[in-house]
């Protein structure tokens, strides 16, 4: 393989294993401020026990956010040197941002959060969590500034340098952070990191009703998740058409392959296909002129076709498509689920269906699978390009890193990353098998 | 005055870096040290006496990273794919680091307890290392071509003088670590480790002794600002001091004071190598025209304004909430429910 397929796959593993975790913590984060909330406000010790014992999963998943977040933020160095010299002017300042108004606070006030509870009065604790949450939320905020300048450049401008080289220079600051895409992405990933939160709770809360364990403290928690993952579900539904109708806009040869929509005219949505790309024919069931309608409120307005880009300016279309459409019948599938929730609840059926409680088992796989898959759509439907319209992943590479040593480091991140994962399985599931009661010294002692 | 801006970042990187140096150096100090205590107790003494602030240690190098990023692309990509196996280690130590922390007390097994001893030890080890042989590097020199690529291999990074001032700097967080563990702990465990601060001492005076003389010696460019401007030979002075100070400190049984004297002899040998480096970020050797500096490696003054900006409206909040956090966290060791 060659220096830019092995940098792509490097940068692809890396961010796609870093992405389980910070979407859990900023989730989490949320539903464990209205844990602390409810027992600020109540002061039942159900509600400490719930802080408590969801504080312990969040600690574990910070720490894997942490540790494999730090190799995010070299690795446009590392291996994207070319496209760092090219943005930096812009794109640094957004991640020294994310250090000085997210990390800090977030790491800072996870001190208290972890080992604070005995040191600090309640309302204390309960400032310092709200706090790791709010730095959770601002982390999302300055990556997803960086990334949707990447998809969608604005408030720059290209200087030539005393070397021969140009690069993309900051002219106004608030153009570049709140360019075209970014409100819409950030709504979309926050509401992607409260379902991934909201159904972890879900998951682990009806998995011990279906044990018939800690019966008073997993409906407590699966009522608060339920009502997050029931919004966030709803409202990702709106951030997605949202996002969609930005993409028709600004990146119309991402929308076309999201779609498999080569000529350009009215254009229906598929609920299912299949993209052959050597005759650009997409062939599926596909409702007439629900794209057009969606993105522009005309059944019979035209959608720009990939034919309307050469061949070397589309991305890959049928594995885009496919990625795409998984997310979204995902995103139904969630929202069927959190709402068939929300009706055995007001029925007050809630406890008495274990297919729905085996079935919130399962769940929490599902938002996991649309974050990655939506990443995916949107990282490859950039393609050719690395900063759309503007340079060319393969022209991004680092030029001094030799195809053996990305190698190298490809495989040595491969077994770090499966050893991690299979410990942070083994170490979550021996948490939530005896976690809520036992602390590691007493089980030591017994 | 078209190297204002860049000189303030320069600055400012400088000290997000020795941030990172004064804070980090303890917590991997005491992991360094980790290894040397043999029993469980005393070893999560070790783990929890950093268990709740080392996270938040390390995001002065992680913000740092990204300001080098911001204020200075061209040193950033330069370093980071010049130095690429190298920093892929550094990681994949951090790494190990972070989860080590994190997992080592969740299961009660000795062998689990002891993998994780072992690996927060030495990656911590190797973390100390390569930071120091990075630094050396940059200062030493690398071979850079004109369009700011490097132009060696893996082991022209491994030169006696970078090595030199990788295990300069291992010694150096490793006394600072001892010297913070006495802090944190009471007992018989707190006079066996008063010993240690003796060793420790010993070993980093002896480091810093030859590293300076081989400076001295073989990288004269460290030199050159000083000699232009001989009032910073106070910044030399008093990182002799403040080093002079912590066996003065530690014999009076100031432990605090140690303490204090190790963070300022951390602060001054950074400024120390700022100076000498300045305004080159990375020596070109052997062609020096090709050196990255606040000239040619700086991003627009526009860039580095609003970073400013960021700087003044965040690192006041960073700062006071830091220092609330050690507040709370002061005093002794004592094992919880909470703990690792």
């Amino acid at each position: 393989m060659d220096a830019l397929a092995l940098s792509r796959a490097q940068f692809g593993f890396t961010i796609a294993f870093h992405y389980i975790f910070p979407p859990l913590s900023i989730g989490l984060g949320l539903i464990l401020v209205l844990m602390e909330s409810f027992y600020y406000s109540t002061g039942k010790k159900l509600y400490l026990e719930m802080a408590r014992f969801w504080t312990r999963i969040f600690g574990l998943i910070f720490a894997m956010g942490v540790s494999t977040g730090i190799v995010m933020e070299f690795e446009f160095g590392t291996n994207w040197s070319t496209y760092s010299r090219f943005v930096g002017d812009v794109f640094g300042s957004a991640l020294a941002a994310e250090g000085v108004f997210a990390f800090f606070l977030e790491s800072g006030f996870l001190a208290l959060l972890l080992f604070g509870w005995d040191r600090i009065s309640p309302r204390v604790h309960l400032f310092a969590t709200s706090m790791v949450a709010l730095g959770a939320h601002f982390s999302a905020v300055w990556i997803v500034v960086a990334n949707s300048w990447q998809q969608t450049p604005a408030g720059y401008h290209l200087v030539g340098r005393p070397d021969g080289s140009t690069r993309a220079e900051v002219t106004d600051f608030w153009q570049a952070v709140l360019n075209p895409s970014t409100l819409s992405r950030l709504w979309h990933v926050y509401m992607g990191a409260w379902q991934a939160g909201a159904f972890a709770v879900l998951s682990v809360s009806a998995y011990y009703l279906l044990k018939n364990k800690n019966r008073d403290f997993a409906r407590a928690s699966l009522k608060i998740a339920l009502v997050v993952a029931a919004f966030a579900s709803l409202s990702q539904l709106l951030s997605g058409h949202e996002s969609a109708v930005t993409v028709s806009e600004t990146q119309p040869a991402k929308l076309a392959a999201y779609e498999g929509h080569y000529g350009t005219g009215p254009a229906g949505l598929y609920l299912f296909g299949w993209v052959d790309e050597k005759t650009g024919q997409t062939h599926g069931l596909a409702i007439p002129g629900l794209l057009s309608w969606l993105v522009a409120g005309k059944s019979d307005a035209p959608v720009t076709g990939l034919d309307q880009f050469p061949p070397d300016k589309r991305p890959p279309v049928n594995i885009v498509f496919q990625t795409y459409h998984a997310m979204i019948a995902i995103g139904f599938a969630l929202i069927a689920l959190s709402w068939w929730g929300l009706f055995l609840w007001w029925r007050g059926k809630l406890w008495d269906s274990p297919w729905f409680l085996k079935a919130l088992v399962i769940s929490v796989l599902l938002p996991q699978a649309a974050n990655q898959l939506g990443w995916f759509s949107a990282e490859v439907g950039r393609q050719p390009y690395i900063v759309y319209n503007l340079m060319k992943t393969s022209d991004a590479l680092s030029k001094t890193v030799k195809p053996g040593e990305i190698m190298t480091s490809l495989a040595l991140f491969g077994f770090i990353y499966l050893l991690l994962f299979a410990l942070f399985i083994y170490l979550l599931n021996d948490k939530i098998q005896h976690g809520l009661h036992m602390k590691v010294e007493q089980r030591r002692r017994a | 005055m078209n190297d204002l801006w860049p000189t303030i970042w320069f600055i400012l990187v400088g000290v997000l870096f020795g941030g990172y140096a004064i804070l980090d150096g303890f917590d991997l100090g005491v992991g360094a040290l980790h290894l040397f205590v043999k029993n469980d107790k005393d070893r999560r003494v070790f783990l929890n006496s950093i268990g709740p602030i080392w996270d938040g240690n390390e995001v002065w190098l992680v913000t740092g990273g990204g300001a080098l990023f911001a204020a200075f692309p061209e040193v950033y990509a330069t370093v980071f794919s010049g130095f690429y196996l190298a920093f892929m280690l550094l990681l994949v130590a951090l790494i190990f680091r972070a989860v080590a922390i994190e997992f080592r007390s969740k299961q009660p097994m000795k062998w689990w307890r002891d993998l994780w001893d072992a690996s927060f030890s030495v990656s911590s080890i190797v973390s100390s290392l390569l930071v120091g042989i990075a630094m050396g590097n940059i200062a030493f020199g690398i071979p850079l071509s004109a369009d700011h690529e490097y132009a060696g291999t893996f082991l022209r990074l491994l030169t006696p003088y970078p090595l030199l001032v990788g295990v300069t700097t291992l010694a150096l967080f490793t006394m600072h670590g001892s010297i913070y563990i006495v802090l944190k702990t009471e007992g018989p465990l707190q006079v066996r480790l008063k010993k240690w601060v003796k060793n420790t001492m010993i070993f980093f005076i002896l480091c810093y002794a030859v590293t300076t003389l081989a400076t001295l010696l073989f990288v004269p460019h460290m030199l050159t600002t000083l000699r232009q401007y001989p009032v910073l030979f106070i910044v030399p002075l008093l990182s002799v001091l403040s080093i002079a100070n912590i066996p003065r400190n530690v014999s009076l049984g100031h432990g605090f004071g140690a303490f204090l004297s190790s963070c300022a002899a951390l602060a001054s040998l950074m400024a120390l190598f700022g100076i000498g480096m300045y305004p080159a970020l990375v020596y070109s050797d052997p062609h020096p025209e090709f050196s990255l500096t606040i000239v040619n490696a700086a991003s627009s003054v526009k860039t580095l304004k609003i970073m400013t900006v960021i700087a003044a409206i965040g690192m006041p909040l960073v700062l006071s909430y830091t220092a609330s956090i050690y507040w709370i966290f002061r005093g002794k060791v004592k094992l919880d429910a909470h703990s690792y």
